[in-house]
């Protein structure tokens, strides 16, 4: 039997025990030597059979009863039932946060409310293995990455925002920053605390009150939240949690006690939610979909690169805003790239999300699995050559094979439109001018990957990216610290740094 | 040309006080003047060009007590769509450009402004029924403003770009860009003034604008685009159509190729519509608070018009991860 040990060189055991053709074994040959499982234990989590809204500071069922459940999207099977929010409900919550806002919230000193969030941060440290095991559970990403990134990073941002509380007075020169009251906040599935974390860290630090709704598909970890808000003495009706479908989001979209409205989803839903706003003084935030490029010079370190291309499009099934979802290779080096690329590819385990060795895990649900299915069967229709490697997946649950196309062509819809998937479409260039052609050739505009040796060229095509996040030699890096968020169709507004603190305030004179 | 009861040519024209233009008028019907004056058509600024209207259709501009001034361009869709790819030509270049060199160009058109002053003054006066003090305040205001956004064009980087603490070996930085076209539908009231306070901003940072001018008085902002078309701003970088709001907006928030908007001049009752277009491709949008009514905004108050928030309503923040090590 294999090595229990947590810490697996990725490279040495593919869970589909096909070994890659570099090995030499011949292709499709089965590797001698077995894989054994390596489980995250889920008795951290305790589910509870039913879970509430949380309003005001405490659990309360919808006000008609309403309910949906939540599956694990691993098994199919179902984790629990969830309140369905009525419109009555998000009228609740809303008026919950304002009465916070003026009467607590919005009263108390920078360094009182610093302290709250200091709090939050550490209570979501303490508890890491249980919110990291959840959101697995929840979402189908895979425990080495909730244990590793979404948690990790969802404690920095309350962390970094906490001390930003009471220093408001230094983060705007010149200009006093007051709170835009109560906000609206509408996250989605693919990493729901983080993405928690990225709203709620910034609104409360500068004394904002907010009413969240997590997406249908991956309310738990948001309820759970609910409870270290509960823990941490935090005052009622600062935080509020709403379960429940898009509607209920349009809902407090469009809640004339809202000021503030903050969405991270579709494109699509993006400029629905901007309708919503229209005509009103509702400030507006929006981080959507991205379709990135991931540009290879002829010059990168290829296997670093490699390494970046994976990580870039097949962390998180590819569930991911900013992933690298178009690879532009230089065409003199595509053929030993696509050749180490799926070389890589072979050693991908995708299964159990709570297996610490998996790399790929479900996809969070029926309806993603089924766009991502359709989407690559449009690519091999126009004509896009499919790679897959032979890789076994569960007999339940939603999963999907790491999948690479080449041929690809700027019309293909594989090339075009977002995934949301472990997809990769291959384009190739010749010159650094049809690089930046080919990248900037979309509607969105939220990230870039540059792969090469020379420092001077990085910063060239940096400046030439119409993207807001750039990654050189690296990819899907993220911190508390550091501004995220698009040009173009990819929303406007920054979530991180202190970009993402101005998108929470109202600046006014001195 | 047809003419359209203007009022005798030395009327209204030198700043002379109504009564003085009715005494000149009276001595006209009696005599030919010693000297006929020639008439300024005024046009549409596009591409660094001054065309008429595609349409041919003109619409008549009174001042402030219903003289007739002159016949302006009616724009239509086709000339707003030809100012964006105007404008759209010129954004790699302008955005290009050196901070530096965009201050000096724009602080240049400050200069030539000043050498215009009383040509604006006239026209300020006849267009807001302003004192014709009141009217030169406004301009000298005007002026400086514009100095004062130019200013701007080598520090708002400093100020709003930032390198980011990040917990890992790379070196983090964020730093403003331009977000494009920029749409700017000018107040509709202050028109200099309130049209330079709305220009410059999106303007220092290197985006290129479609300005739809003020529509019952326009004639300044036409004045304007001449000093732009004899200054160093390169043709394209400044658009500045005439004509019907109502006709325009709805073209220029739906337009596909516009970055943002500055709705501030969007009359209340096309407002909803307006933001609706303006959604349909994640517009970035600079509104007019729906409190602030905008015939009242007081654009004489530094404090409220010189805002660097207005720059940044039109800046993209790019933010670089770059390895530090191996």
């Amino acid at each position: 039997m294999a090595a229990m040990a947590t810490q697996t060189d990725s490279r040495l055991v593919p869970a589909s025990g096909h070994a890659p053709s570099s090995w030499g074994l011949g292709d499709g040959q089965a590797i001698p030597w077995e894989y054994a499982p390596a489980p995250e234990a889920r008795d951290l989590v305790t589910l509870k059979d039913r879970y509430g809204l949380f309003v005001n500071g405490r659990f309360v069922p919808a006000s008609d009863g309403g309910t949906f459940a939540t599956v694990d999207p691993a098994t199919e099977e179902q984790l629990a039932v969830v309140a369905r929010a009525t419109t009555a409900d998000v009228d609740r919550a809303v008026r919950a946060a304002r009465r916070a806002q003026s009467r607590s919230w919005g009263r108390l000193s920078g360094k009182e409310r610093a302290k709250y969030l200091f709090r939050i941060a550490r209570i979501l440290q303490e508890r890491s293995r249980e919110f990291a095991v959840l959101e697995s559970m929840d979402s189908g990403k895979p425990i080495k990455e909730s244990r590793d990134v979404d948690v990790p990073l969802a404690a920095a941002h309350f962390w970094y925002y906490a001390g930003w509380a009471d220093k408001l007075e230094y983060a705007f020169p010149g200009r006093v920053a007051r709170p835009l009251g109560v906000a609206a906040q509408i996250i989605p599935w693919n990493f729901p605390l983080l993405m928690l974390s990225w709203k709620i860290a910034p609104a409360l630090a500068a004394g904002n009150t907010v009413v969240l709704k997590p997406a249908s598909t991956t309310p738990l970890s948001a309820l759970l939240f609910a409870e270290v808000c509960q823990e941490a003495d935090l005052p009622p009706g600062v935080v509020n949690i709403v379960t429940g479908p898009g509607e209920i989001g349009m809902a407090m979209v469009t809640h004339p006690g809202i000021d503030k409205v903050a969405f991270t989803g579709s494109t699509e839903i993006g400029k629905r939610i901007a309708q919503g706003v229209a005509g009103t003084d509702k400030a507006l935030t929006l981080e959507l979909g991205g379709k990135a490029a991931n540009i290879v010079f002829d010059d990168a370190p290829l296997d670093q690169a490699v390494e970046g291309i994976v990580n870039g499009i097949y962390f998180n099934q590819g569930e991911v805003c900013c992933a690298g979802s178009r690879l532009l290779a230089q065409e003199s080096i595509v053929e030993p790239l696509i050749d180490k690329l799926k070389d890589r590819l072979a050693t991908i385990r995708v299964g159990d999300p709570l297996d610490k060795n998996t790399d790929v895990g479900a996809i969070n649900s029926k309806a993603q699995l089924d766009k991502i299915t359709e989407l690559v069967a449009s690519g091999v229709a126009e004509g896009a050559e499919l790679y897959q490697p032979a890789c076994d997946l569960p007999d339940r649950g939603f999963f999907f094979r790491p999948t690479l196309f080449t041929n690809v062509a700027q019309s293909h819809r594989i090339a075009r439109e977002e995934i949301f998937g472990p997809v990769l479409s291959v384009l190739t260039f010749r010159t650094p001018d049809e690089a930046v052609e080919k990248a900037n050739n979309t509607v969105y505009g939220l990230s870039a990957g540059i792969w090469t040796d020379k420092g001077s060229r990085i910063l060239e095509m940096v400046g030439r990216m119409r993207a807001g996040v750039v990654w050189a030699n690296t990819f899907n890096r993220f911190d508390p610290t550091s501004p995220f968020g698009g040009y173009k169709e990819s929303g406007f507004g920054r979530e991180g740094g202190l970009h993402g603190l101005l998108a929470y305030v109202r600046l006014e004179d001195r | 040309m047809a003419t359209r009861g203007r009022p005798p040519a030395s009327a209204g024209r030198d700043g002379t006080s109504r009564a003085a233009a009715a005494r000149a008028g009276a001595v006209a019907a009696e005599a030919a003047p010693a000297r006929l004056e020639v008439r300024k058509t005024y046009k549409l600024y596009i591409g660094g060009a001054f065309p008429r209207t595609e349409s041919g259709r003109s619409y008549v501009i009174s001042s402030a007590d219903g003289a007739p001034l002159a016949n302006a361009c009616r724009a239509s869709r086709k000339d707003l769509r030809e100012a964006v790819r105007a404008a759209r030509k010129a954004f790699p270049g302008w955005a290009a450009k050196t901070a530096m060199n965009r201050g000096q160009v724009l602080y240049r058109v400050a200069e030539l402004m000043e050498g215009r002053r009383e040509q604006f003054a006239t026209e300020v006066s006849q267009a807001e029924g302003l004192a014709p003090a009141a009217a030169r305040d406004a301009v000298g205001r005007a002026i400086d403003r514009w100095v004062w956004y130019a200013g701007w064009a080598d520090k708002i980087g400093q100020v709003l770009g930032s390198s980011n603490p990040v917990a890992a070996p790379y070196f983090n930085f964020t730093i403003p860009e331009p977000t494009g076209v920029v749409g700017v539908v000018a107040p509709e009231t202050s028109s200099l003034l309130g049209l330079i306070s709305r220009l410059a901003p999106p303007l220092v940072t290197g985006n290129t604008v479609v300005v739809l001018a003020s529509e019952r008085r326009p004639l300044p902002a036409v004045t304007l685009a001449e000093v732009l078309a004899t200054s160093d701003v390169p043709g394209g970088v400044v658009n500045i159509l005439t004509g019907r709001r109502s006709e325009l907006v709805p073209v220029l928030a739906g337009h596909a190729d516009v970055d943002a908007l500055d709705t501030w001049g969007v009359p209340d009752n096309l407002r909803v519509a307006t933001e609706e277009l303006a959604a349909e491709d994640i517009k970035r949008l600079l509104r007019r608070p729906t409190k602030t009514v905008e015939a009242r905004f007081d654009w004489l108050d530094d404090a409220a018009a010189e805002r660097p928030e207005w720059i940044a309503a039109f800046l993209e923040m790019k933010t670089v991860w770059h390895p530090i090590g191996a």
